[in-house]
């Protein structure tokens, strides 16, 4: 493989996405050697900016400065061993670089031309040290088409974009394709929506296009609200114009004049990003009057979201971009026919609009040929909880969960069992071991009873306790529910409670049908999404471990010994070497003893915060 | 942004502060919560007065105001602690301690999710999930993500930002300010 990046590895390996994938040679990169420095929200909270600075310094120091580019890139999707600093043309994969490493890669590998092998990906079985990234085997089952310019381009310069074929699917749509057309080929390409419902898009683009009435809006839902989902947040940040590009073909073809990207007030990188790239876009001429010379119009704005997750829902989404309390209004109408302001509007998800320019280039067959009949493409996923390998993945739909939890996540961590994997966040569902073949897509894990969601993917071990996790959901569902209608407001609410009653060893038996007859309620009452599928997680949890709701109601125990009612801390005495370390530790001041004699935690004073076992070396310490 | 009124009572608040706001956002529709959001970027939170006068100038109830500033959890009504801690419960978070996390500042500080200590110095809260998944469980400390936390790294890295006695000895020794960013992050 010398002589060769890992975009060209990457290309033998990957066939069907061929033409997306450029190799080094036609990406026109210069000639000398670059660095990519992974700048993404996961590396940067681990130091990133610092070693880009570091790397800069010391190259310029070093008279290389001309010789060598330092180059900002999105996420690598391997956030756990960040921060990620790749060589090229090497394609060498360097993993949790701090800075006072950089002195040593700029010495070593630029200059002595020798890898530093300390800083390599090891793997975690062999512990033999992997150099390029499509080896280490949390890349290995992934394929890139969403995904294809993370970590290759500077996202805050078009031109890197545009190297990568970037705009040209915008450039064919207005030279060669009709409105009708562009509709047309994005049916046939099968493409679903990738926020989390799976209406095929190119539907409801043609619905949107078929309402007579002007002016239409485009609207891209960035509001990615899911705990544990970090999706789109990272395309945002990786390959901000692609999402553009996506969603200046949509308005061409639904006829908009202008849209809307509604992205959370959380992300505010991605803001910044996006803000750069549609500068850089409206310089060029891609946005504005007369886009790249042609009849068609179209300008683009962003909207801070404030915090409530609810917005994610399209018409709460709408009434923020309104200026209103961010409340769903019932449908139909759809926003297709009455949307913003009461006009036609195509609300789509970040990655719905992200394929766009690559299905537009390579075709609906293309497309066709990932993933599987009637889930054609790929899937992006935030991969975290109990999993060794946390990070964003992209896999062809069809995959099974085994795979990307084992093959592309690398297992569960400390040898500890799988006990379950939440897809679709809170208004998903869970699915036990022996659904773990269920393969990946929207049909597959809806008939298993757990949904495709917008791509987060939660891995659960046999320390978390399900109804503590269930609980965790449905308290979440509370917080975030909007108010206006009573089955979700009042619903969630009363489930919370039953559900607190449990965990706190005051549930009986009948508490298990009434947290279903309350669901059944919530699902058939609720005026959107949030409110029907808000109970899903506890509905799930109670059909796979229902055995663990029935030990803290009828043995007022918790199996994993999470739930701080029914636990007790206890020292071992004959482990114990009185140390003391714990008794100064203890907040409430619950651990008595001499020193060098076992301790004794006093059950009544114990507020079972767990910070004693975190601090205590011999493992004297158990949760009974 | 805040002065002291001259009976040394509550602070009043400067409005004229809130004039380019105003101007840069004038005639446009929807523009409600970028203008608190400005707001609540020169005053830290939105106080009555600001509330008040967003209404009369977009002509506006002030029901309406304060109904958009309820709703968003964004929104401050009232005045922050001088340090911000924000403890994710995210998913991940959530599974990986944040609960531990919780227990150890309440134990110590005696406050809640959404509480600031009586002096003032420090404000928890629990946001869901920023992002930083893969560094559970994440805390951000005054703007700053600092992953992988664990109660008793957490509890030390609170004292040293706060600055009590023995640190600020320490950082007085080794020439530092008071203001300074700690520098590691996971």
């Amino acid at each position: 493989m010398q002589g060769k990046d890992k975009v060209t590895e990457m290309k033998a390996r990957h066939d069907l996405a061929t033409t997306t994938v450029a190799t080094h040679e036609d990406m026109n990169v210069p000639p000398h050697r670059w660095i990519a420095v992974c700048m993404g929200t996961g590396c940067t909270s681990a130091a990133s900016t610092e070693v880009r600075q570091a790397l800069t310094a010391e190259i310029e120091a070093r008279g290389l400065a001309d010789q060598v580019e330092v180059r900002r890139t999105g996420c690598f999707g391997f956030c756990a061993k960040g921060p990620i600093v790749v060589i090229h043309p090497d394609g060498t994969f360097y993993t949790h670089v701090d800075p006072a490493d950089v002195k040593e890669i700029v010495e070593e590998h630029l200059l002595a031309g020798r890898r530093v092998e300390r800083l390599l990906y090891h793997d975690p079985v062999s512990n033999v040290p992997i150099e390029k990234w499509n080896e280490i085997g949390f890349y290995g089952k992934q394929q890139r088409v969403l995904l294809r310019n993370c970590g290759l381009i500077d996202p805050e310069n078009i031109h890197h974009y545009m190297e990568r074929d970037g705009y040209r699917a915008l450039r064919k749509v207005l030279t060669e394709m009709s409105p009708e057309q562009v509709i047309d080929e994005i049916t046939r390409s099968g493409l679903r929506g990738r926020g989390g419902g799976g209406f095929p898009t190119g539907i409801k683009w043609k619905l949107a296009r078929q309402t007579p009435r002007w002016p239409k809006y485009v609207i891209c839902n960035a509001d990615e609200g899911d705990p544990g989902a970090f999706m789109d947040r990272s395309l945002l940040e990786g390959d901000p114009h692609s999402v553009i590009e996506g969603m200046i073909i949509a308005a061409y073809a639904i006829g908009a004049r202008y849209g809307y990207i509604y992205c959370r007030a959380e992300y505010p990188l991605a803001i910044r990003r996006l803000q750069i790239a549609l500068e850089q876009a409206r310089q060029q001429g891609l946005l504005g009057e007369h886009i790249l010379g042609s009849d068609f119009s179209f300008d683009l704005y962003i909207k801070e979201g404030a915090g409530a997750f609810v917005c994610g829902e399209e018409t709460a989404l709408m009434a923020s971009i309104q200026g209103e309390r961010g409340q769903p209004w019932p449908r139909p109408p759809y926003p297709v026919v009455s949307g913003l302001w009461g006009q036609p509007s195509n609300v789509n998800n970040v990655k719905s609009y992200a394929y766009v320019p690559s299905i537009i280039l390579q075709g609906a067959q293309w497309f066709q040929s990932i993933g599987t009949p009637g889930n054609s493409g790929t899937a992006v996923f935030a991969l975290t909880g109990m999993v060794n390998n946390t990070g964003l993945i992209e896999v062809p739909m069809g995959i099974t969960l085994r795979e990307i939890i084992y093959d592309i996540g690398g297992g569960i961590p400390n040898g500890r069992k799988f006990k379950a994997v939440q897809t679709g966040g809170p208004l998903g569902g869970c699915l036990p071991e022996a659904y773990l073949d269920t393969a990946v897509d929207f049909d597959s894990l809806c008939a298993a009873g757990a949904v495709m969601g917008s791509g987060g993917m939660i891995v659960a071990d046999e320390t978390t306790c399900m109804v503590e996790f269930a609980k965790y959901f449905m308290k979440f569902a509370c917080d975030e529910s909007c108010g206006k209608c009573p089955p979700c407001r009042i619903g969630s609410m009363r489930m919370l409670e039953t559900l607190e009653c449990i965990t706190a060893g005051m549930g009986t038996l009948e508490d298990l049908g009434y947290l279903r007859y309350l669901a059944n309620g919530m699902q058939k009452g609720s005026l959107c999404a949030l409110g029907q599928l808000a109970p899903a997680p506890v509905m799930s949890a109670l059909r796979h471990f229902e055995d663990e709701f029935r030990a803290h109601i009828e043995e007022r125990r918790c199996p994993a010994g999470k739930c701080r009612a029914l636990i007790t801390y206890e020292i071992i005495a004959d482990l114990c070497t009185g140390c003391m370390v714990c008794a100064r530790n203890c907040p409430s001041n619950a651990i008595k003893g001499e020193r060098r004699q076992p301790h004794v935690i006093d059950a009544a004073l114990c507020e079972r915060c767990g910070l004693c076992i975190e601090v205590c070396k011999f493992n004297a310490i158990v949760v009974r | 942004m805040t002065a002291p009124n001259g009976d040394g009572g509550a602070p009043t608040v400067d409005l004229s502060l809130m004039e380019p706001v105003f101007e840069k956002y004038a005639g446009q529709p929807g523009a409600l919560i970028p203008i608190l959001q400005k707001a609540q970027d020169i005053y830290n939170y939105l106080p009555p007065e600001v509330l008040q006068r967003i209404a009369e100038r977009l002509g506006l109830a002030l029901s309406k105001v304060y109904g958009v500033a309820t709703f968003y959890a964004q929104f401050y009504l009232e005045r922050r602690g001088r340090h911000v801690l924000k403890l994710c419960d995210g998913t991940a978070c959530h599974v990986k301690g944040t609960p531990a996390l919780l227990t150890a500042i309440q134990e110590e500080y005696g406050i809640r999710p959404g509480e600031t200590t009586p002096d003032g110095e420090l404000t928890v809260e629990v946001v869901y999930c920023i992002g930083s998944c893969a560094l559970a469980p994440a805390t951000i400390l005054d703007g700053q993500v600092m992953g992988h936390m664990r109660p008793t790294k957490l509890l030390q890295r609170l004292k040293r930002q706060m600055g009590d006695t023995s640190c600020a000895k320490e950082r007085a020794h080794a020439g530092k300010g008071q203001g300074d960013r700690d520098e590691s992050t996971p």
